[in-house]
Protein backbone atom coordinates (compact mmCIF):
# COMPACT_ATOMS: atom_id res chain seq x y z
CA UNK A 1 0.00 0.00 0.00
CA UNK A 2 1.29 3.77 -1.15
CA UNK A 3 1.25 5.52 1.89
CA UNK A 4 1.38 9.29 2.73
CA UNK A 5 2.94 10.23 6.26
CA UNK A 6 1.22 13.42 8.18
CA UNK A 7 4.93 14.32 9.27
CA UNK A 8 5.76 17.29 11.38
CA UNK A 9 9.30 16.54 11.87
CA UNK A 10 9.24 15.54 15.84
CA UNK A 11 9.68 11.98 17.65
CA UNK A 12 6.21 10.57 17.22
CA UNK A 13 5.61 11.00 13.58
CA UNK A 14 9.46 10.03 12.20
CA UNK A 15 8.60 6.54 14.53
CA UNK A 16 5.28 5.94 12.78
CA UNK A 17 7.44 6.88 9.59
CA UNK A 18 9.60 4.02 10.67
CA UNK A 19 7.15 1.46 11.54
CA UNK A 20 5.63 2.40 7.68
CA UNK A 21 8.17 1.99 5.85
CA UNK A 22 9.26 -1.76 7.97
CA UNK A 23 5.70 -2.54 6.95
CA UNK A 24 4.40 -0.57 3.61
CA UNK A 25 5.59 1.82 0.82
CA UNK A 26 5.96 5.33 1.98
CA UNK A 27 4.81 7.30 -1.09
CA UNK A 28 5.43 10.93 0.50
CA UNK A 29 5.36 13.20 3.30
CA UNK A 30 2.59 15.66 4.39
CA UNK A 31 3.37 18.52 6.25
CA UNK A 32 1.19 21.36 7.19
CA UNK A 33 3.42 24.83 8.36
CA UNK A 34 1.06 26.16 10.50
CA UNK A 35 1.51 29.80 11.34
CA UNK A 36 -0.42 29.70 14.55
CA UNK A 37 1.79 28.59 17.75
CA UNK A 38 -0.74 27.51 19.21
CA UNK A 39 -2.49 25.19 16.74
CA UNK A 40 -4.95 22.20 18.02
CA UNK A 41 -3.50 19.87 15.51
CA UNK A 42 -0.21 20.54 13.98
CA UNK A 43 3.19 20.70 16.04
CA UNK A 44 4.73 23.75 14.96
CA UNK A 45 8.11 24.76 16.17
CA UNK A 46 10.99 24.37 13.32
CA UNK A 47 8.40 23.07 11.35
CA UNK A 48 10.37 24.60 8.35
CA UNK A 49 13.19 21.48 9.19
CA UNK A 50 10.89 19.56 8.05
CA UNK A 51 12.48 20.61 4.35
CA UNK A 52 15.82 19.37 5.08
CA UNK A 53 14.27 16.29 6.95
CA UNK A 54 12.70 15.30 3.67
CA UNK A 55 15.86 15.52 2.10
CA UNK A 56 17.86 13.62 4.41
CA UNK A 57 14.84 10.89 4.27
CA UNK A 58 14.86 11.09 0.38
CA UNK A 59 11.15 11.41 -0.04
CA UNK A 60 9.05 13.70 -1.46
CA UNK A 61 7.09 16.05 0.70
CA UNK A 62 4.05 17.89 0.03
CA UNK A 63 3.28 20.83 1.97
CA UNK A 64 -0.17 23.24 2.84
CA UNK A 65 0.52 26.61 4.63
CA UNK A 66 -2.15 26.87 7.01
CA UNK A 67 -3.19 30.10 9.68
CA UNK A 68 -3.98 27.40 11.72
CA UNK A 69 -7.37 29.16 12.73
CA UNK A 70 -9.47 25.96 14.85
CA UNK A 71 -11.54 24.18 11.69
CA UNK A 72 -9.81 25.37 8.89
CA UNK A 73 -6.64 24.23 9.85
CA UNK A 74 -8.52 20.79 9.29
CA UNK A 75 -9.84 21.31 5.44
CA UNK A 76 -5.81 22.71 4.23
CA UNK A 77 -5.35 19.45 5.82
CA UNK A 78 -7.70 17.61 3.81
CA UNK A 79 -6.22 19.73 0.49
CA UNK A 80 -3.44 18.57 1.42
CA UNK A 81 -3.62 14.81 1.93
CA UNK A 82 -5.71 15.51 -1.34
CA UNK A 83 -3.04 16.71 -3.59
CA UNK A 84 -0.88 14.09 -2.05
CA UNK A 85 -3.29 11.14 -3.22
CA UNK A 86 -3.83 13.04 -6.70
CA UNK A 87 0.39 13.41 -6.87
CA UNK A 88 1.60 10.28 -5.17
CA UNK A 89 -0.85 8.00 -5.47
CA UNK A 90 -0.73 7.18 -1.67
CA UNK A 91 -3.96 4.75 -0.79
CA UNK A 92 -3.24 5.97 3.19
CA UNK A 93 -2.17 7.52 5.63
CA UNK A 94 -0.17 7.39 8.80
CA UNK A 95 -0.55 9.63 11.49
CA UNK A 96 1.79 9.58 14.75
CA UNK A 97 -1.20 10.28 17.11
CA UNK A 98 -1.02 8.30 20.75
CA UNK A 99 -3.49 9.24 22.37
CA UNK A 100 -5.50 12.23 20.83
CA UNK A 101 -9.07 11.00 20.37
CA UNK A 102 -9.16 14.82 18.84
CA UNK A 103 -6.38 14.69 16.62
CA UNK A 104 -6.93 10.73 15.26
CA UNK A 105 -11.05 11.36 14.70
CA UNK A 106 -10.23 14.63 12.24
CA UNK A 107 -7.72 12.59 10.23
CA UNK A 108 -10.25 9.95 10.42
CA UNK A 109 -12.85 11.68 9.08
CA UNK A 110 -10.86 13.21 6.35
CA UNK A 111 -9.50 9.70 5.55
CA UNK A 112 -13.42 8.68 5.65
CA UNK A 113 -14.03 11.11 2.69
CA UNK A 114 -11.01 10.92 0.58
CA UNK A 115 -11.55 7.19 0.69
CA UNK A 116 -7.81 6.54 1.88
CA UNK A 117 -6.81 4.27 4.85
CA UNK A 118 -6.04 5.83 7.92
CA UNK A 119 -3.71 4.24 10.52
CA UNK A 120 -1.99 5.51 13.54
CA UNK A 121 0.72 2.70 14.67
CA UNK A 122 1.81 4.40 17.80
CA UNK A 123 -2.17 4.66 19.21
CA UNK A 124 -2.86 3.99 22.75
CA UNK A 125 0.92 2.72 23.05
CA UNK A 126 2.62 2.63 26.27
CA UNK A 127 4.80 6.08 26.01
CA UNK A 128 7.51 5.49 27.93
CA UNK A 129 8.37 1.69 25.95
CA UNK A 130 7.62 4.48 22.90
CA UNK A 131 10.12 6.54 24.41
CA UNK A 132 12.50 4.02 25.24
CA UNK A 133 12.31 2.76 21.26
CA UNK A 134 13.89 5.87 20.04
CA UNK A 135 16.61 4.97 22.10
CA UNK A 136 17.17 1.82 21.03
CA UNK A 137 16.23 2.92 17.15
CA UNK A 138 19.12 5.54 17.96
CA UNK A 139 17.18 8.65 17.33
CA UNK A 140 18.60 11.88 17.63
CA UNK A 141 15.88 14.25 18.69
CA UNK A 142 16.00 17.36 20.75
CA UNK A 143 13.31 19.20 23.03
CA UNK A 144 12.18 22.18 20.67
CA UNK A 145 9.44 23.49 22.54
CA UNK A 146 8.43 23.33 26.29
CA UNK A 147 4.49 24.66 26.86
CA UNK A 148 3.44 22.83 30.58
CA UNK A 149 4.50 23.33 34.28
CA UNK A 150 7.59 22.78 35.62
CA UNK A 151 8.62 22.31 31.75
CA UNK A 152 11.13 25.76 31.41
CA UNK A 153 14.05 27.46 29.48
CA UNK A 154 16.08 24.73 30.58
CA UNK A 155 15.01 22.01 28.79
CA UNK A 156 14.95 23.46 25.63
CA UNK A 157 17.40 22.14 22.96
CA UNK A 158 18.18 18.95 25.15
CA UNK A 159 18.72 15.99 23.63
CA UNK A 160 15.99 12.93 24.60
CA UNK A 161 18.26 10.78 26.08
CA UNK A 162 18.03 8.29 28.94
CA UNK A 163 18.31 11.02 31.58
CA UNK A 164 15.87 13.26 29.96
CA UNK A 165 13.24 10.50 29.31
CA UNK A 166 13.72 9.51 32.90
CA UNK A 167 12.93 12.96 34.08
CA UNK A 168 9.97 13.11 32.03
CA UNK A 169 8.70 9.87 33.45
CA UNK A 170 9.33 11.22 36.79
CA UNK A 171 7.67 14.78 36.05
CA UNK A 172 4.46 11.93 35.01
CA UNK A 173 4.17 10.36 38.35
CA UNK A 174 4.48 13.66 40.15
CA UNK A 175 2.57 15.86 37.56
CA UNK A 176 0.21 13.97 35.34
CA UNK A 177 2.22 15.61 32.69
CA UNK A 178 2.09 13.30 29.38
CA UNK A 179 6.00 12.54 29.18
CA UNK A 180 5.54 11.89 25.57
CA UNK A 181 3.95 15.16 25.23
CA UNK A 182 1.33 14.26 23.45
CA UNK A 183 -1.17 17.29 25.19
CA UNK A 184 1.56 19.52 23.96
CA UNK A 185 3.63 19.68 26.76
CA UNK A 186 6.75 19.20 24.64
CA UNK A 187 7.66 19.44 20.93
CA UNK A 188 10.63 17.79 19.53
CA UNK A 189 12.88 17.78 16.32
CA UNK A 190 14.62 14.95 14.92
CA UNK A 191 17.98 15.19 13.64
CA UNK A 192 18.85 11.98 12.79
CA UNK A 193 17.14 8.53 12.73
CA UNK A 194 17.67 5.11 10.74
CA UNK A 195 16.17 6.18 7.91
CA UNK A 196 17.69 9.19 7.61
CA UNK A 197 20.52 9.05 4.59
CA UNK A 198 22.21 12.33 6.33
CA UNK A 199 21.52 13.90 9.65
CA UNK A 200 20.85 17.23 10.27
CA UNK A 201 23.40 19.73 12.06
CA UNK A 202 22.34 22.77 13.45
CA UNK A 203 24.92 25.89 12.93
CA UNK A 204 22.75 28.24 14.59
CA UNK A 205 19.97 28.91 17.03
CA UNK A 206 17.74 31.04 19.70
CA UNK A 207 15.84 30.66 22.48
CA UNK A 208 12.54 31.79 23.27
CA UNK A 209 11.16 32.03 26.45
CA UNK A 210 9.12 32.69 29.69
CA UNK A 211 7.88 30.78 32.56
CA UNK A 212 6.80 27.65 31.51
CA UNK A 213 6.59 27.83 28.03
CA UNK A 214 9.82 28.56 24.98
CA UNK A 215 10.87 27.32 21.55
CA UNK A 216 14.37 26.29 20.75
CA UNK A 217 14.18 27.87 17.03
CA UNK A 218 16.52 26.24 14.52
CA UNK A 219 17.83 29.20 12.92
CA UNK A 220 20.37 27.44 10.43
CA UNK A 221 21.27 23.76 10.07
CA UNK A 222 22.89 21.55 7.31
CA UNK A 223 22.46 17.88 5.97
CA UNK A 224 26.30 16.05 6.65
CA UNK A 225 27.38 12.61 6.46
CA UNK A 226 26.60 9.76 9.17
CA UNK B 1 -4.91 -18.18 28.67
CA UNK B 2 -6.85 -14.93 26.43
CA UNK B 3 -6.43 -16.01 22.33
CA UNK B 4 -6.27 -12.88 20.88
CA UNK B 5 -7.56 -12.80 17.07
CA UNK B 6 -6.01 -10.14 14.97
CA UNK B 7 -8.57 -9.12 12.35
CA UNK B 8 -6.57 -6.83 10.46
CA UNK B 9 -6.65 -7.39 6.25
CA UNK B 10 -2.89 -9.04 6.63
CA UNK B 11 -0.66 -10.67 9.24
CA UNK B 12 1.91 -8.33 10.40
CA UNK B 13 -0.22 -5.29 9.21
CA UNK B 14 0.40 -2.24 10.30
CA UNK B 15 -3.01 -2.50 11.92
CA UNK B 16 -1.54 -4.78 14.21
CA UNK B 17 0.10 -1.86 16.22
CA UNK B 18 -3.43 -0.11 16.46
CA UNK B 19 -5.90 -2.50 16.78
CA UNK B 20 -4.01 -5.64 18.72
CA UNK B 21 -1.29 -4.35 20.99
CA UNK B 22 -3.44 -1.93 23.24
CA UNK B 23 -6.18 -5.08 23.53
CA UNK B 24 -3.22 -7.14 24.11
CA UNK B 25 -1.76 -4.85 27.38
CA UNK B 26 -4.96 -4.58 28.95
CA UNK B 27 -5.30 -8.38 28.77
CA UNK B 28 -2.18 -9.44 29.89
CA UNK B 29 -2.24 -7.04 33.13
CA UNK B 30 -5.06 -10.32 34.13
CA UNK B 31 -4.14 -13.42 31.68
CA UNK B 32 -1.41 -14.76 29.48
CA UNK B 33 -2.08 -13.91 25.99
CA UNK B 34 -1.56 -15.79 22.90
CA UNK B 35 -2.27 -13.79 19.71
CA UNK B 36 -2.62 -15.34 16.19
CA UNK B 37 -3.84 -13.57 12.75
CA UNK B 38 -7.17 -15.35 11.74
CA UNK B 39 -5.71 -16.66 9.11
CA UNK B 40 -3.64 -19.10 11.36
CA UNK B 41 -6.28 -19.96 13.93
CA UNK B 42 -6.28 -23.60 14.71
CA UNK B 43 -8.93 -25.57 16.17
CA UNK B 44 -5.94 -26.49 18.62
CA UNK B 45 -5.58 -22.30 19.47
CA UNK B 46 -9.86 -22.44 20.47
CA UNK B 47 -9.35 -25.91 22.22
CA UNK B 48 -6.58 -24.51 24.50
CA UNK B 49 -7.62 -21.22 25.57
CA UNK B 50 -10.22 -19.88 28.39
CA UNK B 51 -11.34 -16.77 26.20
CA UNK B 52 -11.14 -15.48 22.98
CA UNK B 53 -11.22 -11.61 21.63
CA UNK B 54 -11.67 -10.77 17.98
CA UNK B 55 -9.95 -7.32 17.56
CA UNK B 56 -11.20 -4.53 15.12
CA UNK B 57 -9.77 -3.24 11.96
CA UNK B 58 -9.36 -0.16 10.31
CA UNK B 59 -12.60 1.83 9.11
CA UNK B 60 -11.58 0.46 5.51
CA UNK B 61 -10.48 -3.07 6.17
CA UNK B 62 -13.77 -5.45 5.68
CA UNK B 63 -11.09 -8.21 4.96
CA UNK B 64 -12.55 -10.46 7.47
CA UNK B 65 -16.54 -9.63 6.28
CA UNK B 66 -15.64 -10.96 3.01
CA UNK B 67 -14.17 -14.59 4.24
CA UNK B 68 -16.69 -15.77 6.61
CA UNK B 69 -15.66 -19.45 6.14
CA UNK B 70 -12.79 -18.45 7.97
CA UNK B 71 -14.83 -18.04 11.21
CA UNK B 72 -16.96 -21.14 11.01
CA UNK B 73 -15.49 -22.24 14.05
CA UNK B 74 -17.31 -19.96 16.09
CA UNK B 75 -20.75 -21.78 15.02
CA UNK B 76 -19.77 -24.68 17.46
CA UNK B 77 -18.10 -22.30 20.32
CA UNK B 78 -19.19 -22.26 23.54
CA UNK B 79 -16.30 -20.32 25.17
CA UNK B 80 -16.52 -16.59 25.56
CA UNK B 81 -15.86 -14.82 22.94
CA UNK B 82 -15.70 -10.93 22.96
CA UNK B 83 -16.30 -9.78 19.51
CA UNK B 84 -14.57 -5.68 18.83
CA UNK B 85 -15.81 -3.49 15.82
CA UNK B 86 -14.99 -5.72 12.67
CA UNK B 87 -15.13 -8.75 15.48
CA UNK B 88 -18.29 -7.75 16.35
CA UNK B 89 -19.52 -7.67 12.58
CA UNK B 90 -17.86 -11.29 12.17
CA UNK B 91 -19.73 -12.68 15.16
CA UNK B 92 -23.03 -11.27 13.87
CA UNK B 93 -22.97 -12.21 10.39
CA UNK B 94 -21.78 -15.97 11.49
CA UNK B 95 -24.77 -16.19 13.36
CA UNK B 96 -27.43 -14.84 10.80
CA UNK B 97 -27.48 -11.02 11.17
CA UNK B 98 -27.62 -8.64 9.07
CA UNK B 99 -25.08 -5.77 8.44
CA UNK B 100 -25.78 -1.96 7.52
CA UNK B 101 -24.16 0.57 6.40
CA UNK B 102 -23.18 3.22 9.71
CA UNK B 103 -20.66 5.62 9.41
CA UNK B 104 -19.29 6.56 13.24
CA UNK B 105 -16.10 7.80 13.95
CA UNK B 106 -15.02 9.66 17.41
CA UNK B 107 -16.49 9.62 21.11
CA UNK B 108 -19.90 8.29 21.21
CA UNK B 109 -22.76 8.37 23.62
CA UNK B 110 -23.31 4.44 24.21
CA UNK B 111 -26.99 3.93 26.39
CA UNK B 112 -27.31 0.67 28.15
CA UNK B 113 -31.03 -1.05 27.39
CA UNK B 114 -30.50 -4.35 29.79
CA UNK B 115 -28.71 -5.12 32.79
CA UNK B 116 -25.44 -6.90 32.54
CA UNK B 117 -22.35 -7.93 33.99
CA UNK B 118 -20.03 -5.75 31.61
CA UNK B 119 -21.05 -2.31 32.58
CA UNK B 120 -24.06 -0.86 35.20
CA UNK B 121 -25.23 3.23 33.14
CA UNK B 122 -24.57 5.06 30.07
CA UNK B 123 -21.11 5.75 29.16
CA UNK B 124 -19.23 7.57 26.25
CA UNK B 125 -16.84 5.26 24.10
CA UNK B 126 -14.56 5.90 20.96
CA UNK B 127 -16.31 4.83 17.58
CA UNK B 128 -14.61 3.56 14.80
CA UNK B 129 -17.19 2.20 11.97
CA UNK B 130 -18.53 2.18 8.35
CA UNK B 131 -20.94 -1.36 9.30
CA UNK B 132 -23.20 -1.88 12.00
CA UNK B 133 -25.20 -4.97 12.89
CA UNK B 134 -28.76 -5.34 12.62
CA UNK B 135 -30.98 -6.51 15.68
CA UNK B 136 -31.91 -10.37 14.86
CA UNK B 137 -33.31 -13.23 16.71
CA UNK B 138 -29.94 -14.43 18.20
CA UNK B 139 -28.99 -11.74 19.75
CA UNK B 140 -30.16 -9.35 22.89
CA UNK B 141 -29.08 -5.67 22.90
CA UNK B 142 -27.31 -4.46 25.73
CA UNK B 143 -26.21 -1.33 24.60
CA UNK B 144 -27.18 1.30 21.95
CA UNK B 145 -25.97 4.33 20.04
CA UNK B 146 -28.00 7.28 18.58
CA UNK B 147 -27.32 5.06 15.05
CA UNK B 148 -26.87 1.76 15.84
CA UNK B 149 -26.69 -1.45 17.89
CA UNK B 150 -23.13 -0.99 20.46
CA UNK B 151 -23.20 -4.12 22.36
CA UNK B 152 -24.89 -7.16 22.24
CA UNK B 153 -24.97 -10.74 23.29
CA UNK B 154 -25.73 -13.67 22.33
CA UNK B 155 -29.02 -15.17 23.89
CA UNK B 156 -27.60 -18.83 24.55
CA UNK B 157 -23.89 -18.66 24.37
CA UNK B 158 -21.43 -16.21 26.20
CA UNK B 159 -20.54 -14.49 22.95
CA UNK B 160 -20.09 -10.52 23.11
CA UNK B 161 -19.67 -7.93 20.45
CA UNK B 162 -18.80 -3.95 21.49
CA UNK B 163 -19.06 -2.17 17.63
CA UNK B 164 -17.10 0.85 19.94
CA UNK B 165 -13.43 -0.03 20.66
CA UNK B 166 -12.85 -0.44 23.98
CA UNK B 167 -9.44 -0.40 24.65
CA UNK B 168 -9.10 3.87 23.40
CA UNK B 169 -11.07 4.83 26.56
CA UNK B 170 -13.02 1.90 28.18
CA UNK B 171 -10.56 -0.62 28.88
CA UNK B 172 -12.04 -1.66 31.85
CA UNK B 173 -14.72 -3.39 29.73
CA UNK B 174 -12.01 -5.60 28.22
CA UNK B 175 -10.78 -6.29 32.07
CA UNK B 176 -14.63 -6.91 33.11
CA UNK B 177 -15.03 -9.06 30.14
CA UNK B 178 -11.65 -11.04 30.93
CA UNK B 179 -12.64 -11.34 34.83
CA UNK B 180 -16.14 -12.64 33.80
CA UNK B 181 -17.17 -16.48 35.40
CA UNK B 182 -18.39 -18.02 32.60
CA UNK B 183 -20.13 -20.83 33.74
CA UNK B 184 -21.73 -17.75 35.69
CA UNK B 185 -22.52 -16.26 32.14
CA UNK B 186 -24.40 -19.45 31.00
CA UNK B 187 -26.31 -19.58 34.11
Amino acid sequence: MRIGVLFSGGKDSTLALHYTAEKEEVACLITLLSKNKESYMFHTPNIDVTALQAKALDLPQVTKITLGEKEKELSDLEVAIAEAAKEFRIEGVVTGAVESVYQAERVQRICCRLGLWCLNPLWKRDQKTLLQELLTRRFKAVISGVFAYPLDEKWLGKEVDTETIQRLIDLQQKYGLSPIGEGGEIETTVLDAPLFKKKIEILDYNIEAKGNSGLFNIKQAQLISK
Amino acid sequence: MILIIDMNWKKDSLGFYEFVLPIAEVAEKLEDCKIKHYFEVSSEDVTCCDKIILSGTALKDTATLQQPEKFEWLKEIEKSVLGICAGMETIGMVYGARLANCLEIGMTEITKIRENPLFSKNFKAYSLHSYCVEQSKNFEILAESSKCLQIIKHKTKPLYGMLFHPEVRNPELISRFIELDSKLENS
